[in-house]
């Protein structure tokens, strides 16, 4: 087994930003495509650390920081979204969410 | 030691990564949810492995702590049910799963060329709070600044947005 | 002192015609007046202009005004006086002057006798023009205002529908002959960069290859335009159908003048027509010049004219048949290498025959406008002057000598006989017929017994118009003595032989030729002599129950008209065909639908991403990102 390096940390990063991908892309519940969207952060938020420690610089992690900040921001109001639009029109699938249909 | 800690935790993260996404056992999103926050957790420690304990604590904090919490708390109020079988578009998952295949594809090539990657885990830097918050108030002030008045503005959307349409 | 006079020729009638235009509309005297004083005036100025130029020295004088000057064009409006202008000059406004003053008296109680006479003023400052011009572009202009004139003329009374056709008739068929011509002069200013009769003589002359390939056809193209506006074969079809004009139009512009322009033009331009033959690589080796492509076009447009006459009944039909052969004789001449025997032929020929036409109008009105001659007779007795008249035309017109046709046709079969032996039998042929049916038409007319009660009441007509008639009489009869091809001769070819007494001068053609001159006198008795027995006491046609069929070919035409009809309608239903495939298939069909087709086809495959899904979004996004990355990642 080689030592752990770089490498590892990128395709796990890859693979966890994938799954959120199918996770996004395939489930139908609003709440869960979120939650694969957040799955997805936390994967480049993964790969930037990564990038941080291996390129000796600070910058990545300042980077993720703000990610989560703001991802966090990201949640706060989309879910007050969903909440609104579950309450006003009984939405429980996206695919029922087509008013933006030219 | 810390090679055998980081599979560990990555095996974790990537089965709980899959158990959030595709949960054979269990349709209810909480049961998401929760493989979520394993997620989460095992990823702070891949944090910790990189030297970034700042970050793993922040991550625990707020994202473990205060966002899934949040997304636990509308969950749960939706009452969502459950995700019926599918009924139409048997391409839909197929499909889905071709499309971040493909892109994965797309992402393997560096990857692949990149072997002189395993090279030195530096010691040079340790991502503690302190450094971390002079490079944030230094060269990253402008956009902490602008975060704060993210954080400000989300907060007011947030209320706005919940508040019931008065008569 | 020569330009002034000049100046005064061409533009008073024009004068006069504008005068009557702005002040003499309900005056049908006064705009007469003016009228025929205009063309007098140019009559006796084109006199003093003939004497005074005959003996100077100084021909061809030119006067010229710059005018046009484009890049390297640079026409002129000028005058060109030679010894072939000022010719014209006397024969065109001595017959005018005598149909000028005719036409008073013909057209009595007419409402619209000032527009007549504008016309006709009109009409001579044109044809005027066009003897005068010293270019081709001036003289296509003046060319293409006498087809208009022409036009004005012989719709004159419009009201009925067949002047009317008539003359849209008469200008779209010289309109075909004028594109030619215009094509003609367009490629002589081409080649030759210039449009001037002097300087495109000079350079022909001293390099006669100028034109290279395109020497004939050039000179073709030159000769279309004689070809509308002579009526010759194939676009002779205008001029019977012109006789529905007033006789005195008939008498000046369909026999005596514009008709004479196209032959005018040919021997103003014979040096370019005297080129040899040349033709453009892609027709082949024809080894037929332009000179006998015209003397042959003459020769058939005088054999088919004078057939068509003898089966004819109009008496204004007869002469228009008659003029149509008449100038197949002259085109023949110039193609024969003969420019002056055509030129001689031309004046004798304006005299006779537009004494023939008013002879025929005086009897048409004394029989209240009947035309038709077997409703004729006995006229002989009524109507003196104008019988006798008539009857010295005709011989002049059959080649009788002492009169002038004798000397100008005589002419003509000489140079036949020596350069063209079918033409020649053709041309023989040809006078047998006019004596013919020139014969039938003064029988059946004038000696016969009356077909009709109208006949026998005939008188002779007002002195108005008797002294025209007399008038024109005189050189009918004396022309030949006045040697005017010696005039034309030293014009063309420096001759002086026709000197010596009268009768030296009237023996000379059985001297210089004689064979060529007793064949035509032989002619002339045949024909008489079939006549004769034919029609003396006819009341009807005899030989229209002989040839049966072949009558009914003749008075038909030959069934050109039906033919030019069929074939302008096939040509336009083609092309409207063609035009209505074009606009509903590929401009409608494929260029509009095709663009509408294909836009709405694309928006409808753009629509079919729009689901409204945000997923179905996701994926695209994805799709799209993900082939970024493969691009810039390999």
């Amino acid at each position: 087994m080689m030592p752990v390096g770089l490498a590892h940390y990128l395709v796990v990063s890859a693979v966890l930003f994938t799954l959120g991908l199918i996770g996004v892309l395939a489930r139908r519940n609003l709440l869960l495509v979120y939650m694969s969207l957040e799955l997805m952060l936390n994967a480049a938020n993964l790969a930037l650390a990564a990038f941080s420690r291996f390129n000796d610089q600070l910058d990545g992690q300042i980077m993720v920081f703000f990610i989560i900040t703001v991802a966090a921001a990201e949640v706060a109001v989309g879910l007050a979204l969903i909440v609104a639009l579950c309450r006003q029109r009984r939405i429980t699938r996206l695919d029922e969410l087509t008013y933006l249909k030219l | 030691m810390s090679d055998l800690l980081f599979y560990l935790l990555a095996g974790l993260a990537v089965v709980s990564g899959f158990l959030v996404v595709l949960n054979p056992l269990s349709r209810s999103p909480v049961t998401s949810a929760m493989f979520l926050v394993a997620t989460m957790v095992c990823l702070a420690g891949l944090f910790l492995l990189l030297h970034a304990y700042f970050l793993a604590a922040v991550q625990i904090l707020i994202y473990a702590g205060a966002v899934m919490v949040l997304f636990l708390f509308v969950i749960m109020m939706l009452d969502l049910k459950e995700e019926q079988r599918q009924r139409f578009s048997r391409w839909r998952v197929p499909l889905a799963v071709g499309a971040a295949l493909f892109f994965l594809a797309g992402l393997a090539g560096p990857l692949g060329r990149a072997k002189a990657l395993s090279a030195a885990t530096g010691t040079a830097v340790e991502g503690h709070t302190a450094p971390l918050g002079q490079l944030l108030l230094s060269t990253y002030v402008l956009p902490f600044e602008v975060v704060s008045a993210i954080l400000l503005v989300a907060m007011v959307g947030v209320v706005l947005l919940s508040k019931k349409e008065s008569k | 002192m020569t330009f002034a006079l000049v100046i005064l020729i061409l533009f008073l009638p024009l004068l006069a015609s504008a005068g009557i235009l702005m002040f003499a509309r309900n005056h049908p005297a006064a705009s007469a007046k003016l009228s025929i004083g205009a063309v007098v005036i140019s009559f006796l100025a084109s006199v003093a202009l003939f004497r005074s130029g005959l003996s100077a020295e100084n021909l061809p004088a030119e006067l010229a005004v710059r005018w046009l000057n484009v890049g390297d064009l640079d026409i002129a409006f000028g005058f060109r006086l030679d010894l072939l202008t000022l010719l014209m000059l006397v024969v065109v406004t001595g017959v005018a002057s005598a149909i000028h003053l005719y036409s008073w008296g013909y057209l009595r109680g007419d409402r619209s006798i000032p527009r007549y006479f504008a016309c006709l003023s009109f009409f001579m400052f044109s044809m005027l023009g066009i003897i005068m011009s010293n270019n081709f572009a001036q003289m296509f202009v003046f060319w293409e205002l006498v087809g208009l004139s022409s036009y004005l003329l012989i719709g004159f009374w419009f009201e009925r529908p067949s002047a009317a056709d008539a003359a849209k008739k008469a200008f779209l068929t010289n309109r075909v002959g004028d594109f030619g011509f215009l094509m003609g002069i367009l490629l002589l200013w081409s080649q030759l960069g210039s449009v001037h009769f002097g300087q495109i003589q000079t350079k022909l002359a001293e390099n006669p290859q100028a034109l290279g390939t395109l020497t004939t056809v050039v000179a073709l193209l030159v000769f279309c335009g004689a070809v509308g506006k002579s009526a010759q074969f194939p676009l002779h079809v205008w001029l019977p159908d012109a006789m529905e004009g007033p006789t005195p139009v008939s008498a000046l512009i369909h026999a005596a003048t514009m008709v004479a322009a196209g032959v005018f033009m040919l021997c103003r331009v014979f040096f370019l027509l005297a080129l040899p033959a040349q033709w453009p690589a892609w027709m082949g080796g024809l080894s037929w010049s332009a000179l006998d492509v015209i003397a042959w076009v003459g020769g058939i447009t005088a054999l088919l004219a004078a057939l068509m006459a003898t089966q004819q009944n109009d008496i204004k039909r007869i002469l228009a048949y008659s003029t149509l052969s008449q100038l197949g004789y002259m085109v023949m001449a110039v193609g024969l290498g003969g420019p002056s025997p055509a030129m001689y032929h031309l004046a004798t020929h304006a005299f006779f025959k537009a004494l023939l036409f008013l002879g025929a109008g005086s009897v048409i009105v004394a029989l209240h406008h009947e035309q038709d001659i077997w409703n004729m007779g006995a006229l002989a007795g009524r109507m003196k002057v104008t019988f006798w008249t008539f009857l010295l035309a005709t011989l002049a017109l059959c080649g009788v000598p002492p009169f002038s046709g004798f000397f100008s046709k005589d002419e003509i079969l000489a140079l036949a006989f020596t350069q063209n032996k079918p033409l020649f039998f053709l041309g023989l042929f040809v006078a047998f017929l006019t004596t013919f049916y020139m014969f039938r038409l003064v029988m059946v007319a004038f000696l016969g017994p009356a077909k009709k009660p109208s006949a026998s009441h005939a008188r002779e007509s007002e002195p108005v118009m008797i002294l025209p008639l007399i008038a024109l009489g005189l050189p009918t009869v004396l022309a030949g003595f006045w040697g005017i091809d010696a005039v034309f001769g030293r014009g063309f070819h420096g001759s002086t032989e026709h000197a010596g007494t009268w009768w030296q001068q009237m023996i000379f053609p059985f001297h210089h030729a004689p064979v060529p001159a007793l064949a035509s006198l032989g002619a002339f008795a045949i024909g008489l002599a079939s006549a004769w027995r034919l029609y003396r006491q006819a009341k009807t046609d005899p030989l229209s129950t002989a040839l049966g069929a072949g009558s009914r070919l003749l008075q038909h035409r030959f069934y050109l008209d039906e033919l030019y009809e069929r074939g302008i309608a096939l040509t336009q239903d083609a092309l409207a065909g063609i035009a209505d495939f074009t606009d509903r298939w590929i401009i409608a069909g494929l260029l509009v639908r095709g663009i509408h087709g294909t836009v709405e086809l694309t928006g409808r495959i753009l629509r079919l991403f729009q689901t409204g899904n945000v997923q179905t979004y996701a994926f695209w996004v994805l799709m799209g990102v993900s082939a970024l990355l493969w691009w810039v990642l390999r």
